[in-house]
């Protein structure tokens, strides 16, 4: 386990999601009000890696993203999804490191 | 205070969900919760296990995590068997020689695969299907094989053929007794399923009882049935049956039943009072529960009684409702008809394949089991019925036989059923539950779960569960809420007028004043577009690109793939030759599927998210532009050649339609606008069906609003008749704006009209008379609209920045390995489950290699 550089954290826009490829797998990276979160990018419904590229929001306090293929939330933090309690994402440490954005892996 | 030790052997579905049963006790800190589990991982999803094939992880499983687990305080001790129970010292022995002491021990070993024994059938590749390590081996040797046997045609026996024939395998069922499903379905709805099956191209084989298991000669091996029959195959997956696992229990002297299983009472104690037995190693009035919902029950009374409660197991449902290799199936109560003197309906349809067959008690009164094969509309009503013990309608008969159109419906509506009614059986809720959970605000299906739970196990109840939601709604006249979501107090009209009169810019801005939290994936589109129509500005701006949807963001349509089309702006549908082979060219280049879409233009399909400004490029540079087929915005007008060529043109139809296509192209709605302009009424391009049509008279022009196609299909009202050119566009300006400022997120010209009050009338005295006074407003705003167009891919294509945006991956230049193409009628289309599937397998086969 380590941490990765993956991107200067200027890249990252506020609410906007980009994609990084973490040792073969595909996660979704995402800056809101200053923190990061970093998730699976793959979205379990579809199996398409759609999920860098949803909608950012808040629902009931939760910070999540939107598939923007079936539209389910899934919670930034946890990686829950709001709309099925039994699917779930996996979700990575990540932090902002003298300028760069790191995930742990 | 020493708190109680309670321990749980086994950590499948049911030990863990005893675990969060007793995390939910009031007194839950008095108890110390330890779990051991045989297997290397905490509790799974079972029931799902074989969405494993169509693309779940081993984690999408998971029921639980150790971070759940450790928050808790709750041990875990994993990939460890507890080998003995030493029922004098109140301890248990694990096998890697652990020790630990209990004051209540639970057992939820639930049960293990049964392998008939065939002499042969512990050879490699003779496999059965309960873990995911069960799964992994499958997969394994799925590779090695091309013809797979499933031993068993049972509920689980068809899941694993589904399986085996996703993994590419070509499947056959054998089956010991005379027919499939022999314990839910009778004969005839065994026969209506095994002929849909046997349609898709699984094999069945009933009546055979396998003696031996040998090498073959075409295959791997060779299945000898008794009958001196015998049959091929690579692999051998055994599905005939679990059993419970009691082993424990009998080693140690508590009561097991003569079949098997752990004896327990209605407290789910075993003969040892500080013992407990739960799920499917238990053992209830002579029953074993084979399905998750009872030991779940279960689990809740062994809780409860732990804790100092009340509660009973008093047997549970133990109907079903499947999807078997694409075949509907169900069966509820007593499906077989063996209580005393019942009576039987059956309807049969042999075309259709549908068997329904419905059992009643000897007065006609009350339902006491059905079988449902190919059409299961009705198993909610027949279901409740059943249980409930609801009185019949007075021609049982309407209750399976398809009704008639128009006739009469079988008049038993969720209206009909007790509060008492359980609609999820999995989770335990009651018609009672979903309606409070109503009255307490919950008014979407998405919310109903996660207020009650309903519907997030096997999914069987949402239907039944929706009904009721939407009844009880109706019920309690419920004022629809209009607020556009939670972040905003207020219509879609009302951030409308607050952008306008406030002059907001941007989003930030406007939730600051007038909203909460951080918005949605409801508000934000929507206030992009509300800004959008209002000022236009550049919708990739940093401060806009955030609010998108993706298509927006994209500016393409996202396909089911994650791929892009690509639809540029062919106004009228007029393209001249040059162009058509541009696009040709640029499809060719990128390897791009092309259709021709019903409006009258070229959509591509296929588009990596980084090949997007690529391509823009090469067609900007051959004169293209955006076509907005991603935004809720201007589409097409469609045309027809009109008085040009055609001998019954009245005016250039194909003029206006480029003319109109110009004048509000980028124009964004609260939904897509689509519009038509026909050269005579013989209407060739069928305006309308448009939210804005156009045709051609000998007086000039007629203007017709608000139809449109789709779900709901609407002719469109004549509006205005007689029009010149001009006051046909002044009027169209005026409509569009008007529509712009009013109508709610997402409603389309027609159902806005039909909310107007007043109608079609009031919106003339809008538009023509300027009852409001505001034509001059509108027009102004449009003209706006108009003269700050932009081809938005442009401005992109000329930004670096903004290009970069479009980068799969910020940290690679690699390709999306989730894209797969195969080819269909000489074009590409994205690869379907078992292709992907197929591919991946094949593609680590090569690996290896
Ligand atoms: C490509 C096309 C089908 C085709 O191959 O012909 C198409 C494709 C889609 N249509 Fe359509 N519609 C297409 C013509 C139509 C038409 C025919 C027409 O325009 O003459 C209709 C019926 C006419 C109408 O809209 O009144 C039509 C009625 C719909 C509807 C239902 C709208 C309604 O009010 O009921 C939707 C769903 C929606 O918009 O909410 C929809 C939504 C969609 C979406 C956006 C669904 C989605 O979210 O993925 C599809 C994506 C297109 C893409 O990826 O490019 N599409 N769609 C057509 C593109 C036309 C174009 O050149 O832009
Ligand atoms: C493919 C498949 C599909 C299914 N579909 C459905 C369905 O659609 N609907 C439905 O209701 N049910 C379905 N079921 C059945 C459902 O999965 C079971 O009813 C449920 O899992 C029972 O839960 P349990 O906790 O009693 O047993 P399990 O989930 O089997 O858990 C028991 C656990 O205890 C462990 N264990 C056993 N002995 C020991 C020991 N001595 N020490 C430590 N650990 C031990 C086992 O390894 C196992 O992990 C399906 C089952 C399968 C396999
Ligand atoms: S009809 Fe349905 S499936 Fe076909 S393109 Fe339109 S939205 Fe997609
Ligand atoms: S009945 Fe299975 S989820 Fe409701």
């Amino acid at each position: 386990m380590g941490w990765q550089i993956i991107c200067d954290s200027q890249e990252l826009l506020e609410m906007v999601g980009v994609r990084a490829l973490v040792d073969d797998r595909q996660v979704a990276i995402f800056r809101v009000k200053g923190k990061f979160y970093a998730i699976d990018a793959i979205d379990p419904f579809t199996s398409a890696a759609v999920l860098a590229r949803g909608v950012v929001g808040s629902l009931n306090g939760q910070v999540v993203v939107a598939s923007p293929l079936l539209k389910q939330h899934f919670n930034l933090e946890t990686g829950q999804c709001l709309e099925d309690d039994a699917v779930h994402i996996k979700t990575y440490d990540i932090r902002e490191n003298t300028g760069k954005i790191e995930v742990l892996v | 205070m020493n708190k109680q030790k309670i321990v749980v052997i086994g950590n499948g579905m049911v030990g863990h969900k005893f675990i969060e049963n007793m995390l939910a006790q009031e007194k839950s800190e008095a108890f110390e919760l330890t779990t051991f589990s045989e297997e290397p991982r905490l509790a799974y999803d079972r029931v799902q296990l074989s969405s494993y094939f169509s693309g779940a992880s081993a984690e999408d499983l998971m029921l639980t995590s150790a971070a759940y687990y450790r928050d808790r305080d709750v041990n875990y001790v994993l990939n460890d068997k507890v080998a003995a129970i030493d029922t004098a010292n109140n301890k248990v022995l694990t096998e890697s020689g652990l020790e630990q002491p209990y004051d209540k021990l639970i057992l939820a070993t639930g049960s293990f695969p049964f392998v008939p024994p065939i002499p042969g059938h512990e050879q490699a590749h003779c496999l059965v299907y309960r873990t995911i390590e069960d799964l992994e081996a499958i997969t394994e040797s799925a590779k090695q094989s091309q013809v797979g046997v499933v031993v068993g045609g049972g509920l689980l026996g068809l899941e694993a053929a589904n399986a085996l024939k996703n993994l590419g395998l070509d499947v056959h069922v054998v089956e010991f007794a005379p027919r499939l499903m022999a314990v839910q379905l009778d004969e005839g709805g065994g026969q209506v399923l095994q002929d849909k099956i046997e349609a898709l191209g699984v094999n069945v084989h009933t009546d055979k009882n396998t003696r031996e298991i040998v090498a073959g000669e075409g295959a791997r091996y060779r299945m000898n049935f008794a009958d001196g029959s015998h049959l091929e195959t690579d692999m051998i997956l055994f599905s005939a049956g679990i059993r419970p696992q009691d082993e424990l229990a009998r080693k140690h002297g508590i009561a097991v039943g003569e079949r098997g299983g752990i004896v327990i009472d209605n407290n789910c104690q075993t003969s040892v009072e500080n013992i407990y037995a739960i799920g499917e190693c238990a053992l209830w009035n002579n029953r074993i529960f084979g399905l998750v919902a009872p030991g779940y029950a279960m689990a809740k009374v062994a809780a409860s009684h732990i804790a100092g409660g009340t509660e009973q197991f008093t047997g549970a449902d133990m109907s079903t409702k499947l999807k078997l290799l694409g075949v509907d199936v169900a069966s509820v109560g007593d499906a077989h008809g063996r209580s005393p003197g019942c009576k039987s309906y059956v309807y049969q349809d042999g075309i259709n394949g549908v068997y329904k067959r419905m059992v009643i008690s000897e007065d006609n009164r009350k339902l006491l089991g059905a079988v449902l094969v190919g059409d299961v509309d009705t198993y909610g009503t027949l279901q409740q019925m059943c249980v409930n013990a609801l009185d019949l309608p007075e021609e049982p008969e309407v209750l399976i036989v398809p009704s008639v159109e128009g006739g009469a419906s079988s008049g038993m509506g969720v209206d009909a059923l007790p509060d008492s009614a359980h609609i999820c059986t999995c989770n335990e809720v009651t018609k009672g539950q979903i309606c409070s959970a109503v009255s307490e605000g919950a008014t979407t299906i998405g919310a109903i779960k996660s207020a009650t739970k309903a519907g997030t196990s096997c999914g069987g109840c949402v239907a039944l569960a929706t009904q009721v939601m939407n009844a009880e709604l109706l019920n309690l006249g419920v004022e629809v809420n209009t607020d556009i979501c939670e972040h905003f107090p207020h219509t879609r009209q009302e951030l409308y007028h607050m952008v306008r009169v406030e002059q907001i810019k941007s989003f930030d801005a406007l939730i600051e004043r007038h909203g909460k939290g951080l918005g949605c994936d409801i508000c934000k589109p929507t206030v992009a577009s509300i800004l959008a129509s209002c000022w236009n500005q550049y919708v990739l701006d940093d401060q806009l690109a955030g609010l998108q949807d993706t298509n927006d963001h994209f500016m393409a349509n996202m396909q089911k793939n994650g791929t892009y089309s690509i639809v540029p702006r062919i106004a009228g549908g007029e393209i001249t030759p040059d162009k058509l082979i541009a696009i040709g060219q640029v499809a060719k280049k990128y390897n791009l599927y092309t259709k021709i879409t019903g409006g009258q233009r070229i959509d591509m399909f296929g588009a990596q998210q980084n090949e997007l400004p690529l391509i823009w490029k090469e067609l900007i540079d051959a004169g293209f532009e955006t076509g907005h087929a991603y935004g809720k915005a201007v589409r097409t007008v469609k045309s027809c050649v009109g008085s040009t060529w055609c001998r019954y043109g009245m005016l250039d139809s194909v003029a206006m339609a480029i003319n109109i296509e110009q004048r509000y192209k980028g124009l964004r709605a609260p939904h897509k606008l689509k519009f038509a302009v026909s050269g005579c009424t013989r209407e060739c391009a069928e305006a309308q069906s448009k939210d804005v049509g156009v045709i051609a008279t000998a007086d000039g022009w007629s203007l017709y609003f608000c139809g449109n196609g789709g779900m709901k299909p609407r002719h469109a009202d004549l509006f205005a008749t007689g029009l010149d050119d001009k006051t046909l566009i002044q009027y169209i300006d005026r409509f569009l704006m008007f529509y712009v400022r009013t109508a709610d997120r997402l409603q389309r010209t027609s159902t806005w009209m039909e909310n107007l009050e007043g109608g079609l009338d009031y919106l003339r005295t809008v538009v023509i008379e300027d009852k409001l006074n505001i034509c001059e407003e509108l027009e102004r705003e449009m003209s706006h609209v108009v003269g700050t167009y932009q081809c938005e891919w442009r401005t992109t294509i000329e930004d670096p920045e903004k290009v970069k945006r479009f980068r799969t991956f910020v940290n690679s230049d690699e390709k999306d390995s989730t894209v797969l193409f195969v080819e269909e009628r000489e074009q590409i289309r994205p690869a379907n489950e078992d292709e992907r599937l197929h591919f991946v397998a094949s593609q680590s086969t090569d690996k290896i290699a």
